[in-house]
């Protein structure tokens, strides 16, 4: 059965640069890492040593509140270096790959047979579980609270970032595995929404909700969909896998063997040859970068698409959660009477002298140019325009901004992530950080409230 | 030069006067500043723009005042023209020169004033110079009578972004709309100055006489004649609507204002909810008043007859009713911020206005005290709104299915036990 979602209010935000659907395999990067910051709130302590030998899937520390979350190593080789920041935070840890890789082959687990306790254990020790992110909050998912119910987005529409369509094609079995594995995880259901124009994988899959989505980003962002479907309510825990990852948490299901391969999109307007590259989790983005070629020194190199992705650079590592890197320019330059010419080759969400309205369907070339200062919030129902939540966008950024907990709950905060406000966000005519603003407010509610 | 001035705000970052210098910095050229966390592009419009096209809108406005200016002193003194011609009578060099020199100095003053006020507190407090006042110190020289002596202006002006806005915190944090602040300051502390018969057309205070003349001048806008009963004005319909009329130096024109009103809400700057639903209240209340002296409810020597017999619509073209539901109304500061909360917000403002206009005994105009008034009803008005979205919510949650925790079970009976 399937329900349609159609989504009215949002913005589209085309880009030069989008992947070519072709894929190359990326050079083997000599190091691998893993970036800490990608495992928000996770306060990790190390089971290995520096100088230590692991094995691809071997754990290299665990979650400190939760002992039996276990993170994996990408790849097998030797922990060279543990990378420490200010009071000795563990930052990044960097694995010097072997030629051969080994892999940790955990006892196969029987999808169909097994139970929930079973597939929490397997997919908690074997590094499968770090994929499964929560709502409230937008972290990693506790494994002790039943979720109310599962969602997927196999529909891409932000700007630039892998089609879920092509990276996801011939996967069908790891997917259907981790899906079935999912389900038996919560007693509601595992709700799936694809894009209404194209064929997905994910349609023919067994105990799904299906839903055909269509309209402009962000119909495709998971909490837009959560919000159409089966809105969070205070208390309620609602789980999100990226389809990319149901991939290896299906393989790891199927074969025992975390296997941190994925499709990742090479895309921006820098980028000489955007393309789709294999590679694997935490691989050196120069492996892949210079396959594609630059055609300028100077640019921002995301992991991420470039709404909600972090600032890297070419000796910087594929992400965990990532299957988008983006090159594009940067902006750090004046522009004369900026504020008041007439504007043709920059996205605007209004009509002030500002001519993007006129052409819905043209490619732009944005720069890492804010356009504008950082102000309070002025103008008023903008961000209407492109949220669809239901939801009063300005009313709960400013309760999150004065940290007003029982405002910032009845406004809705437990149902949204910072992704969500990316649109807002780069509609702001405020320039206001909203993503910041929105993550500070959901660590505050998850510190006080819990 | 951008490579000097870049110098030059690189070495004095962080001191106490970077503000004033990025200020102007920022005015000749966009800054170099680039995204650092959550989105990595940006759209175009900033506040500078924004504030910019508002301004653009109000333009035609007061240029159409500076020729006002001329004409209404000049005919108050000949006599209208019996067959008004726009090139020969209105657009002239002398109608022009007598309206720059009496209009200008009030913009001139309005801006430096108010800039000077907004660059010294960014000083103070160290932030950035916002763009707030652009738009008000545009607005201030249009809403006040032609011949308001430049000192009141500047006394006002301070009182009003002081008071106004810079007390609560400055742009964007405001209460009231500081341009009507300003004006509601000049109207309560200088009121002979503000109204009557003697104020609305350049050189009447003065008592000015011309040669040949033996009067002094005077011109008695459309509200204030209705005001006294006398419904024998000599202004047509079409004087109205283009504005050939006395009246405060930019609002009298209502084909200038609508033209201005449809830009910004083209350009979707300004809110066309509160713009629609704010002429909708003023119908309202123009036809409800009407009504009552349709059915005779009211005696035609009442003091309130005239302005409640003034056809309905009528109300739109007179005063600065207009101007206010356009430019001051749509504040989005001082105003409701929610979208339903706009449609009430404007509704009551437009019947407000026609409201006060007909009861308000020493002055009919009031539009600044119904925009005023709502202002401070606005975050009311949001409150009930955003209410209602958290009312949803919480029916919402009754049907909220929370599972327990999967090891939560063994602990709670641990501590039974215990």
């Amino acid at each position: 059965m399937s329900k349609d979602i159609r989504i009215k209010k949002g913005l589209n935000i085309n880009l030069i640069g989008a992947a070519e659907q072709t894929t190359s395999k990326a050079v083997l990067s000599n190091v691998y890492a893993l970036n800490l910051d990608d495992f928000h709130g996770i306060t990790p302590k190390m089971l290995v040593k520096e100088g230590a030998e692991v094995k691809a899937g071997e754990p290299l520390f665990f979650n400190k509140n939760k002992e039996d979350m276990l993170f994996v190593s990408p790849v097998s080789g030797e922990l060279v270096e543990i990378v420490r920041g200010a009071r000795r935070k563990i930052l990044t840890l960097k694995i010097l790959a072997d030629k051969t890789q080994e892999y940790v082959s955990h006892k196969i687990l029987d999808v169909e047979e097994a139970d929930a306790e079973g597939i929490r254990s397997f997919l908690l020790q074997s590094g499968g579980w770090t994929f499964i992110k929560q709502r409230p909050y937008d972290i990693i998912a506790n494994p002790e609270v039943t979720p109310k119910a599962i969602f997927v987005s196999g529909y891409t529409t932000a700007p630039l970032a892998a089609d879920s369509d092509y990276v996801l094609n011939g996967k069908e079995a790891e997917l259907q595995a981790a899906i079935t594995a999912l389900g038996k995880l919560t007693p509601g259901k595992v709700h799936v929404s694809v894009s209404s124009a194209s064929n997905s994988p994910l349609e023919n899959l067994n105990g799904i909700e299906l839903h055909k989505v269509s309209g402009p980003h962000p119909a495709g962002l998971v909490g837009t969909q959560i919000n159409k479907i089966d809105p969070i309510n205070k208390g309620e825990v609602a789980w999100t896998v990226a389809p990319q990852d149901l991939i290896i948490i299906g393989e790891l299901l199927l074969t025992g063997k975390f296997n941190a391969e994925r499709t990742i999109a090479l895309a921006g307007s820098v980028v000489k040859a955007p393309k789709y590259y294999t590679t694997k989790i935490g691989a050196e983005i120069s492996t892949f970068l210079y396959g594609s070629g630059v055609n300028q020194d100077k640019f921002r190199l995301i992991n991420g698409d470039v709404l909600t992705g972090s600032k890297t650079h070419p000796e910087g590592y594929l992400g965990f959660y990532n299957n988008t890197v983006t090159a594009i320019p940067e902006g750090d330059d004046y522009e004369f009477f900026g504020w008041n010419k007439p504007i043709f080759n920059k996205i605007s969400s209004t009509r002030a002298l500002t001519f993007s309205w006129m052409q819905p369907n043209k490619k732009y070339d944005l720069d890492t140019n804010t356009n504008g200062e950082h102000r309070a919030f002025v103008v008023t129902g903008r961000y209407e325009d492109v949220f669809p939540l239901d939801i009063y966008p300005l009313q709960l950024l400013k309760a999150c901004m004065v940290k007003d907990l029982d405002e910032m709950e009845q406004l809705g905060l437990y149902e949204v992530a910072p992704e969500d406000f990316s649109l807002t966000e780069f509609i702001c005519i405020s320039k206001q950080p909203h993503q910041q603003i929105i993550r500070e407010g959901l660590d505050l509610l998850h510190q006080e409230i819990g | 030069m951008k490579e000097k001035l870049h110098q030059i705000k690189e070495k004095y970052k962080g001191k106490k006067m970077a503000p004033a210098f990025n200020a102007i910095h920022t005015f000749l050229y966009m800054p170099n500043e680039t995204t650092h966390s959550g989105s990595h592009v940006r759209a175009a419009d900033d506040l500078k723009r924004t504030m910019n096209t508002v301004i653009m809108a109000l333009v035609p406005c007061l240029l159409f005042g500076i020729f006002n200016a001329g004409y209404q002193h000049y005919s108050a003194i000949n006599g209208f023209p019996s067959e008004f011609s726009l090139m020969e009578h209105f657009i002239t060099w002398d109608n022009f020169w007598l309206g720059a020199i009496t209009v200008l100095p009030i913009v001139v003053v309005s801006y430096g004033v108010g800039l000077a006020i907004e660059f010294l507190f960014a000083v103070i407090k160290g932030h950035e110079v916002e763009e707030g006042y652009l738009v008000t110190g545009m607005l201030v020289p249009l809403i006040v009578p032609v011949d308001t002596p430049l000192w009141m202006l500047a006394v006002a002006v301070a009182f009003g972004v002081v008071i106004g806005k810079e007390v609560f915190g400055g742009t964007g944090m405001n209460i009231l709309n500081p341009a009507l602040t300003i004006r509601a300051f000049l109207f309560f502390a200088y009121p002979t100055w503000m109204s009557g018969d003697k104020v609305w057309v350049h050189g009447a205070k003065e008592g000015l006489t011309q040669a040949g003349t033996a009067d002094a001048i005077s011109g008695e806008t459309v509200l204030g004649y209705l005001a006294q009963g006398n419904n024998d004005f000599s202004y047509s319909l079409s004087d109205m609507f283009y504005g050939f009329i006395p009246g405060s130096v930019g609002e009298t024109s209502t084909l200038l204002i609508l033209l201005g009103g449809l830009f910004l809400v083209f350009s979707k700057i300004a809110s066309w909810r509160i713009m629609l639903s704010a002429v909708i209240g003023s119908l309202a209340m123009g036809l409800i008043f009407n009504g009552i002296v349709a059915a005779e409810w009211i005696p035609e020597y009442s003091k309130f007859y005239g302005l409640m017999s003034f056809e309905y619509w009528q109300h739109l073209l007179v005063g600065g009713l207009a101007f206010g539901i356009v430019f001051m109304a749509t504040d989005p500061v001082t105003g409701s911020q929610t979208n339903r909360g706009k449609w009430i917000y404007g509704f009551l403002i437009g019947f407000m206005s026609v409201m006060i206009r007909v009861f308000n005994p020493g002055y009919p105009e009031g539009v600044f005290l119904a925009i005023l008034l709502m202002n401070v009803f606005a975050p009311t008005i949001d409150h009930y709104v955003v209410r209602g979205n958290i009312k949803r919510r919480m029916k919402r949650l009754k049907t909220a299915t929370i599972y327990p925790k999967v090891s939560g079970e063994v602990e709670e009976l641990k501590t039974e036990t215990v």
